[in-house]
């Protein structure tokens, strides 16, 4: 009965529900877009990542600093045997220098199996042609040292004996990722050639796994580093997101708590005749302060049809369309593309709609509350002020 | 023959406090009501008739004394009992008629049936009925708002009457209609009254509706000071 008499009540108010139906739509759907793009980004940095920089999870040589570039000159071994031939894409790090335009730059020189399909890398594109040494950069890299694909590029490297050498190189390919560790600062070469340059035949500073059978293997002079590991500083810069974004999720919840918070106290008041008359034809102040408070959360419930109306349309185009960001993805500094695509899983959808719902009876609990209070032969007369 | 009582009002005193001190609404009230009777309480602004009324609707509590309704002590009535006793037994007409401003005359009407939880076709039955009762069966989709005053008074009584209570409140009912009004709410009461023997207790100090009375009880200063039967005053002279 309280429900067939909310939904009575709310739809014979007419404009003053749907106001407060909408409002409360725009919240469902803000939310849920929002933390719908927060998920896309992390969902997109992570996926990136993994297909550009991580796969399956790495083995690092033991001397291996990936904090400290320093110490790249003695953290490479030989290529394990039992990786060695496997679906592993080896990589060989030096330190290096390069003369963009007279300008010295310092690099991290990566070599890298032309042939590997462990990474997303277009490492085909290391043609050698003519005897000159083919190297890839990242889209930003070029861009910020003003590179084309063709130019030539003197770089300057030490060997493993620590003897300064120098060449020219060309620009075999530049490539587009959202991974900037992959791109910012970084120029491949082939493995061959980097090996060849620094005179550390068949060895590597780590080698990526392609594989989960090969993980976790027992090899001396290497560690083994899982992708949640390799993740890790991802995934705290997701938790820092994930704080901003509760503290959005929150602030939308509290603008839409109190509309319907103000609604609820103002119905109390200006429908105080009503409630006497309720109580004077035989409700009980249980049942007023229930259909109250059902009134309350119906309109979260009329909320989140009207919100689907329009809302669900909205979120598949923006879902099909992409967020382009307004912002220079670099200055995030981690993997972020020019274009988010944001993810709703159902977790999400029903999540927010269940709290909405929630608090939205909850707050309008509280105002009805007060109807228990009153006293109905003065609600009659309208005479509570 | 003699009528049985369904109000029975013993001692009956009601103070309300104001500022430091009390103000006696009701002083030492002692009164009876049979089944069937069409009677006014009648007296100035402040003598406490509309306080009465509501003590016999069970929407208040007396100070001191007691008032049985239809053989319930009000003062021991808890506010789910008290309720049930208005739900089921007892019909409110309020002088600002006090319709549920989003609801239709139908939905008005059927709002007593509701808190009953009488079946649906039974209840169609009952609220067509009591609007074809009060002559509003044109009116039966429209809102309060698009009722005349005698139109809205008409829907309140037919939900006073829709669950054909043994008793009927009526606070100032014509309070706030014009002559022609008035009386045909009173000719629309007055009927029902005699049609379904249902007790009417008036709250009025209009004259239109004294003519209709059977039984007059003067209040002043919250007391008794007169209680006439119009009948047996007709029949007498």
């Amino acid at each position: 009965m309280s429900i067939k008499l909310a939904l009575r009540n709310l739809l014979g108010a007419g404009l003053r529900t749907w106001l407060n139906v909408i409002v409360l739509s725009f919240s469902y759907v803000i939310i849920i877009w929002y933390q719908g793009l927060i998920d896309g980004w992390n969902v997109q940095a992570r996926r990136d990542m993994i297909a550009w920089e991580i796969a399956q999870g790495q083995y690092w040589h033991e001397a291996y600093d990936s904090y400290d570039p320093f110490t790249l000159e003695d953290s490479h071994g030989s290529i394990p045997d039992n990786l060695a031939g496997g679906n592993v894409a080896p990589i060989l790090i030096t330190q290096g220098t390069i003369y963009p335009e007279g300008r010295i730059q310092g690099v991290i020189l990566k070599g890298i199996a032309k042939d590997q399909q462990v990474l997303r890398l277009p490492t085909d594109r290391l043609i050698k042609e003519n005897g000159e040494i083919p190297v890839l950069v990242g889209k930003r890299m070029a861009t910020n040292n003003k590179l084309k694909e063709g130019d030539y590029l003197t770089l300057r490297w030490r060997d493993s004996n620590g003897t300064f050498d120098a060449t020219e190189v060309r620009i075999a390919g530049i490539f587009s990722t959202d991974v900037p560790s992959v791109d910012q600062g970084n120029v491949w070469l082939t493995l061959e050639d980097l090996q060849q340059m620094t005179q550390s035949e068949g060895e590597a500073t780590l080698i990526v796994s392609g594989s989960e059978s090969l993980n976790n293997m027992n090899i001396s002079g290497w560690d083994f580093k899982s992708m949640d590991f390799l993740l890790a500083d991802l995934d705290q810069i997701i938790k820092q997101k994930s704080v901003g974004g509760s503290i959005m999720y929150i602030l939308l919840l509290l603008l839409a708590m109190l509309a319907i918070f103000d609604t609820q106290i103002l119905s109390i008041f200006r429908r105080q005749k009503e409630i006497g008359t309720f109580i004077a034809l035989g409700m009980t102040r249980k049942q007023v302060v229930k259909l109250f408070t059902i009134e309350g959360g119906m309109n979260s419930v009329l909320a989140a049809l009207v919100g689907a109306v329009y809302g669900v349309p909205l979120l598949i185009m923006q879902y099909k369309v992409g967020y382009a960001m307004p912002y220079e993805p670099d200055d995030f500094g981690i993997a972020i593309s020019e274009v988010i695509y944001p993810s709703y899983s159902l977790g999400l959808i029903l999540g927010t709609i269940i709290i909405v719902m929630l608090t939205a009876t909850i707050v309008s609990y509280i105002p009805a509350r007060k109807i228990a209070k009153m006293n109905p032969t003065d609600a009659i007369k309208g005479k509570i002020q | 023959m003699e009528k049985s009582s369904i109000i029975e009002i013993n001692n009956l005193i009601k103070r309300f406090p104001v500022g430091g001190g009390f103000f006696t609404a009701l002083d030492d009230i002692n009164l009876s009501f049979s089944k069937g009777e069409f009677t006014g309480i009648v007296g100035p602004s402040g003598s406490g008739k509309t306080t009465l009324l509501n003590i016999l609707g069970s929407l208040d509590v007396p100070t001191e004394g007691e008032a049985t309704v239809l053989d319930k002590k009000i003062s021991t009535l808890s506010h789910k009992q008290a309720a049930q006793l208005r739900n089921g037994h007892i019909g409110f007409i309020f002088q600002t008629y006090n319709l549920l401003p989003v609801y239709t005359v139908y939905e008005n009407v059927e709002f007593p049936l509701l808190l009953l939880k009488m079946p649906a076709r039974e209840r169609e039955k009952a609220v067509q009925e009591a609007i074809e009762w009060v002559g509003l069966t044109d009116k039966i989709k429209s809102k309060p708002a698009q009722l005349s005053g005698g139109e809205s008074q008409r829907v309140a009584i037919a939900r006073a009457m829709v669950k054909k209570p043994e008793l009927v409140l009526a606070d100032e009912p014509t309070a706030n209609l014009d002559s022609e009004n008035s009386h045909h709410i009173l000719r629309t009461m007055e009927k029902l009254n005699n049609d379904l023997n249902t007790t009417f207790i008036f709250a009025t100090h209009d004259e239109k509706v004294m003519s209709y009375l059977k039984r007059i009880i003067r209040l002043e200063d919250g007391q008794v000071v007169k209680d006439d039967w119009m009948e047996l005053k007709e029949a007498a002279s």
